[in-house]
Order: C-alpha cells, then structure tokens, then sequence
C-alpha cells in the first residue's frame, strides 16, 4: 500500500474533520478480483459508512486475470475522499485504487439509450437535434425513436434536458466509465 | 505434495498445519462431517461452548492471552448469527479469529432450507474477510489464506463459509504456502523520512507525550518492550487507551495511566497541554478524543498505525507514519541513538512538574466507607492479593470495567482482555474461559457486573465441563451501573429500567453450575474472602455486593474537552446534571 496521505491538511487542530472544507466530486478507478461479492463489499462499505455514490459502473476487463474495474463518481471532502481510498485499500480483493480526478487528465464517457414517443413537429425537431449531438437511431416506428448517445456526463445530461421537451418517456444509462491519458497503465 | 481426503478431514489438516491446538464451537446439522473428523483424531482440542457468542468470544480471549489466531466452529443459520456480536466485537478491538461455518449444501443455498442464512452477506461489514466454499479443491487454499488474513496488518476475523456437501466431498489438500498474497500486503517497514520527522519533532518538543494504544499488543510482545525502551530513553510520558493497558508497566514513574473519558486527570491534561504527541497503534476513538476541536488543540501530532485507513479519520495528524509499532519503534531508536540530540531540559523538567500537579489531584481516589465495600476499593483489593501470581484479567462492560481499567495495574501485555470498541456485555466470562485453556495454570478473573455477567451466563458449563478455574468477581450494585450514571448525568436522574429487580442468588447459580459460591458484604471481610476465592480450586463465583450507587470519576461527560473532566471528590449533584449541553446529549 503506498503511503499517501493529504499533506495540505492545516496545522491546527481546532478545525474537526470536513469541517470548513469545500464537498469535491471524485472519480475513483478500483481494480478488484472478479469474485463472488466483491461488488458487494465495495458499496456496502459506501452505505455502512455513510459515503455518497453518485455513479457506479462495474465489468469484467481482464478474463484471464478475472479482473474487474469499478469505476465510482463520488462526492465529499478531501479528507472524506482519503478515507475511502484507504477505506477500499483495506478490502481484500482491491487491488488498488486511482483517483482519476486528483491524478489529472482522465477520460470520462458514458453512454445512454433515450427513448423518444410522439408525432409530427416534434419528432422532426428531435431527430435534428440528436443529430447535432452526434446521438444515433437505433430503433425507430412512426411513433418512436431511440437514440444511443455517448459522451461526457455533461452533454447527456443536456441532450436529455432538451429531450424532456420532445416527448421523452425513458432512460437508460450506463454510468461512468474512466481512464488515464497516455500510454502508461495504472 | 497433495493429498486426497474429505472436505471435513481437509479442514481438521489445515488446522493442524496452522498450528491450532484448541478450536471454541458447538455442532450442528450442517457442520456435523467436521464434527466427524474431530472425532477421529486427537491433536486438535475442541471446547464446546454453551452458545455460538460465547464460542467468539472465547476464541477472542485465548488469541488475546496469546497472540495466536483464535479458532471457532459453528452450524450454520443460528450458529453463525449468534456468532455475529462476536465477530463485530472482534472487528472493533483487532482481534484475529477464523470463524468455520457449516452451510446447507451447495444445491440448496438460496432455497429457503433449514437453518440456512446468508452467512457472507451476513458477516461482511463485521469480518475482514470472509469466503464461500463452491468447490472442496479450494478449501485448503482458503483456510490457510484466512489464517494469513486474519493475522496479518491489523488482525481481524474472518469467516469460512463450508456447505456440507462440500465437507462429505473428496478434493485435494494442499499445505501453507509463503507464497505472497496477490493483494493484501500491509506494509510494517514505514517510510524512513516520515520516522526521521518523527524523531526530530520528538527531540525538538517542551510538553511531549505518548499515546499508546492497542496496536502496540497487537504488534506482538517485541513492540511493548521497544516502546518501554524508547519511553524510558527519552524520558517522557506516557499514557494509553483502554485497549492499550500492559504495554507499558502501570508501576513505572512515567506511567500517566489511561486517557479518555474516565481516564486519569494528568492523563487528559498532558494531552491536552502537550506540544508533541505519538499515536502508538491508537485510533483516536471518540472515548479518547472527547470533544473533537478540542482535543490535543496546541500539538503537533505523529501517528503510527499499521491501518491507513485509520490515520486522518478522525484527527488531522502532522506526521502519519503507515507500519508496523514493533518495526517503526525500532527505526525510530536508531535513528534517535544515532544523533546524540540535545533536548531541552529544562523544559521537560517545567513539563513534569506541572505533570505532578495534576497528579497531586488524585483523580482516582474516592472516599472508602467502613460500612459498605466501595466497588473501587473491591478491584484495588483485588489488584493487591493478586498482583504476585501475574493474572489475567476479563472483564464485561459498563461501571466495573472502566473501574478494572483504573484500579487494576498491569505490567506486562496480553493480560488484559475487555471488549473495547464493541463494548459487549457477556464479553468477559467465554474470554476468561479461552484466556484460561489457554493459560491453564494462571490465576484468571472476569471481573463482572451483575448484568453483564448474565448476558452470557451459560459459559458457566463450558468451564466445569473442560475444568477451566476461572473466578468471577462480580462487583454487584443490582443497577446497570453505567446505563444509570448516564441517566443521571443525561436524562434528569430518570432510572428507566437500569434497575434489575429480580437477580438471581449468585451462590446458588454458582452451586447450580458446580462452581464455588461466595458472597461478601463486609469491608472488613473482603481481604479474607478475595484470598479464599484464590485458593479455591475450581471455578468461582464472587458476589462482590458493593455500594449500589457509586458513580465512575474522573469523567469527561460527552461533547466536554479533556480540560473539563469531572472529578469524583468534588463533584455535586447540580454538576452532574448539568454536566453535559444539549448538543453532548445526542452523542453516544
């Protein structure tokens, strides 16, 4: 396990911890054995401890190795962040833990199926636009559509926001799924 | 090389090549193939225990007395669940322990079947680790692996869930490896920069103190006498948590004696006022720190843990140092003998007298009384006929446990046994029963209170069964004692059933057991009655009856600082109920 600890923290005691401190969102990249339970043990080390998860995305992507990545979006203070890296370092099965955000320059894309239902100006006006947001059909009646979309957090969340006016009845997205820039593994 | 055999002869091999001479458990349906193959053989004792908690908590006892992993055996469904507060409690205080679960076979799990739960789901937030065994070529593997996980880096339990058909089922046996675990590797040797800071902080400091906890015992009995050595080489004080008493000897000049909420007043004043503290294996608990902005406000803070999680979690420190106590103790010994450091005198010798000060306060005295034992003076007496014949002491939770920590002197480690971060009534007798298999010519006492003590009063049996003499010493006052003080102090001296009104005769219940039982009401009897308890052979009840009132001091009420202590002498009524604000009201 390495030895990483905030060194920034203040030299006074007098503030607890958390307190005063800015709540930050994190993604943290989790490498586990692929074993019976371990997804279990990840999030309920989040709900026992009181830790949020705002996305959760979890696959095999070693099969020889049985290894899989665990890709958590998370939010809390910096101090509360090292708590559960060190928290997760302490599960068995984790290999290790990255904290793709504080590591800087990470990719980060999700992917979403929307399902569109209407007639007339609407559908039209949809299709246009899923079409500037590079969103494809992958289904489709006179009646509906459905679009794939993939990207950042950010710009789903705006294509859904616009679809909402459109006739959007459903969505089904994956969660997050993050990576290091350049050629090193982590 | 491998060897072919049952699942069930698979785990008696493992135990037997992990060394494991005694094993706590009570058989069951699904377990009963291992139960078989414990039959057939002789070198691994079983001691069947009177229910599955007291199994854990015996196994907690013996790993505690000696440093060894501490083994269970139960059924499934109900075993495992009554084993479950022994778990937990061995979570909290680092105790290692692998616990063998029998489980329905494989074919019926998830269907409902009798006595099956979900015993991995169940036992997750409160082991290390735990396994389902899905196929018998795995189960040595994994046996052997849950020994190295349960005592490796900071010890814990861990669970072997066994479905039976697996136990009848033939696979092969396989040997402890010294092949690396793939992911769990604690680190001992800390970080050399990180331990020369330390060392440099230490020379440097004016109000330096140590803070031991239990980490350092945990270490192994290496640790203790490096942190005797460094204490004694700097000349500094030392206090430590709960967990921590024995690793530093209570008789020295430097002892401060135990920190916290009813720890002594130059203990909690030294860390309040201290310039320079070590964290030795302590995890800054809530009953250490008090209130949190308050604590230890004006030091710069080194901590050595073996857990990295358990640095930055509830205090920010300045120098976190991840390793082993027993490895970093040693690092920072010859770095410090390496540098010939130039301390300031005489500001250590401003820090001691003021130290002595404290002292001069006395915070644990307490007025005696000719006519009612006084259940301090019960454990004091008890500490001084017993201190010659090196004891090891058990204790349950509440009023006499805290007055076991103040009274009760310990000099060497692993002799003292409580159920810390849990706090777990009933703790104390299945621990002084593993303590005394384990230790079967030691003089060993669970120092009781009259509820606790009921809480797992079916240990009685186990100890007449395997002839283990344990003593209880029940410092009886017929209240939950600690339940009523804090009603008292929290909740306008409403004593909402902290009152047992029907106890048994603890004479009789001894004689209904087949142990001794004796009874003491008398001061002036005490002495006598204490020595006699001794000399009895078997097991022994002593029903202590002390004044039924007595509050535990000094005190830090909750949401107060280490400066606010309440003292025994001095304290009125009006002040213990005024003690704590409404915000130290919601706190635990």
């Amino acid at each position: 396990m390495v030895n990483t600890f905030t060194k920034s923290v203040p030299k006074s005691h007098y503030v607890g911890p958390g307190a005063a401190q800015e709540v930050v969102s994190r993604t943290l990249s989790v490498l586990v054995d692929n074993e019976p339970g371990v997804l279990a043990r990840v999030i309920g080390l989040f709900s026992g401890r009181g830790y949020n998860i705002d996305s959760l995305t979890v696959t095999e992507t070693e099969h020889e190795m049985h290894l899989s990545r665990i890709t958590i979006v998370t939010r809390g203070t910096p101090n509360v962040i090292e708590q559960i890296k060190h928290q997760l370092e302490r599960l068995v099965p984790v290999h290790h833990v990255h904290d793709l955000t504080l590591e800087g320059r990470s990719l980060e894309r999700e992917l979403a199926l929307i399902k569109i239902s209407g007639r007339g100006e609407k559908r039209i006006e949809a299709l246009r636009l899923a079409e500037i947001f590079r969103a494809s059909v992958i289904d489709a009646s006179t009646e509906h559509f459905v679009f794939e979309i993939t990207g950042r957090t950010s710009k789903i969340e705006q294509f859904i926001q616009i679809m909402t006016e459109l006739g959007l009845v459903e969505v089904a997205r994956t969660g997050i799924a993050a990576i290091g820039r350049g050629p090193s593994s982590q | 090389m491998a060897r072919t055999m049952s699942g069930a002869e698979i785990v008696i091999a493992a135990l037997c090549d992990q060394g494991v001479e005694h094993i706590f458990g009570y058989p069951g349906g699904a377990v009963l193939p291992i139960y078989d193959a414990l039959f057939q053989q002789e070198k691994v004792k079983h001691v069947l225990v009177r229910q599955e908690g007291g199994a854990v908590h015996a196994a907690e006892g013996y790993a505690r007395s000696t440093g060894k992993v501490g083994v269970v055996l139960v059924t499934s469904g109900p075993g495992a669940t009554n084993a479950v507060t022994g778990l937990t409690d061995a979570l909290s205080d680092s105790v290692p322990v692998v616990c063998i679960c029998g489980q329905v076979p494989t074919h019926l799990i998830g269907n409902d079947a009798f006595q099956e739960c979900d015993t991995v789901g169940i036992t997750r937030p409160c082991t290390k680790h735990n396994w389902l065994i899905k196929d018998v070529n795995d189960l040595a593997r994994v046996l052997h692996e849950a020994f190295y996980i349960a005592k490796a880096g900071r010890p814990g339990p861990v669970v072997v869930d066994v479905p039976k058909d697996i136990q009848f089922a033939t696979g092969n046996y396989v040997g402890p490896s010294n092949i690396a675990h793939k992911t769990y590797k604690p680190r001992m040797k800390p970080e050399q920069t990180a331990v020369r800071e330390a060392v440099d902080l230490l020379i440097n400091a004016k109000r330096p103190l140590f803070y031991a906890g239990g980490g350092v015992i945990n270490s192994g009995p290496k640790a203790s006498q490096l942190l005797r050595e460094i204490v004694r080489l700097t000349g500094y004080p030392i206090t430590s948590t709960l967990m921590g008493l024995g690793a530093f000897p209570a008789s020295d000049k430097q002892w401060l004696g135990m920190l916290g909420m009813h720890g002594t007043y130059e203990a909690n004043w030294a860390m309040h006022d201290c310039d320079v503290m070590v964290a030795v294996g302590a995890r800054f608990d809530d009953r250490i720190t008090g209130r949190i902005d308050a604590f230890s406000p004006g030091s710069q803070k080194i901590h050595i843990d073996i857990d990295p999680s358990s640095i930055n979690k509830n205090v920010l420190v300045d120098v976190p140092i991840v390793g082993d106590v027993a490895c970093t103790l040693e690092d920072m010994l010859r770095i410090w003998k390496s540098k010939t450091p130039q301390l300031d005198k005489a500001a250590h010798k401003v820090w001691w007298k003021q130290i002595d000060q404290w002292r001069a306060k006395k915070s644990l005295s307490y007025k005696n009384s000719r006519d009612v034992i006084m259940p301090q003076y019960a454990v004091e007496r008890l500490y001084e006929l017993t201190k010659d014949r090196d004891p090891y002491i058990t204790t349950e939770v509440g009023q006499h446990q805290m007055w076991a920590a103040q009274y009760f002197r310990f000099e060497e480690p692993n002799r003292w046994m409580t159920s810390g971060g849990l706090g777990t009534m009933g703790y104390g007798l299945p621990a002084a029963i593993g303590a005394q298999m384990a230790h079967p010519k030691s003089l060993v006492i669970d120092i009781a209170g009259d509820a606790s003590i009921l809480m797992n009063m079916q240990e009685a049996s186990t100890a007449v069964q395997f002839e283990l003499p344990v003593k209880v010493f029940i410092v009886n006052n017929q209240y939950m004692g600690m339940v009523r003080q804090w009603q008292q102090l929290l909740h306008g001296n409403r004593l909402s059933h902290s009152y047992t009104e029907s106890l048994p005769d603890f004479v009789k219940l001894a004689e209904a057991y087949g142990w001794t039982g004796m009874k003491c009401e008398n001061p002036a009897e005490l002495d006598d009655a204490i020595r006699e308890m001794i000399d009895t052979k078997g097991p022994v009840i002593f029903d202590c009856r002390v004044a039924t009132l007595a509050n535990c001091f000094p005190m830090i009420p909750s949401g107060k600082a280490h400066n606010e202590m309440l003292l025994g002498g001095d304290v009125t009524e009006e002040e213990v109920e005024h003690a704590i604000s409404e915000e130290g009201k919601v706190l635990v």
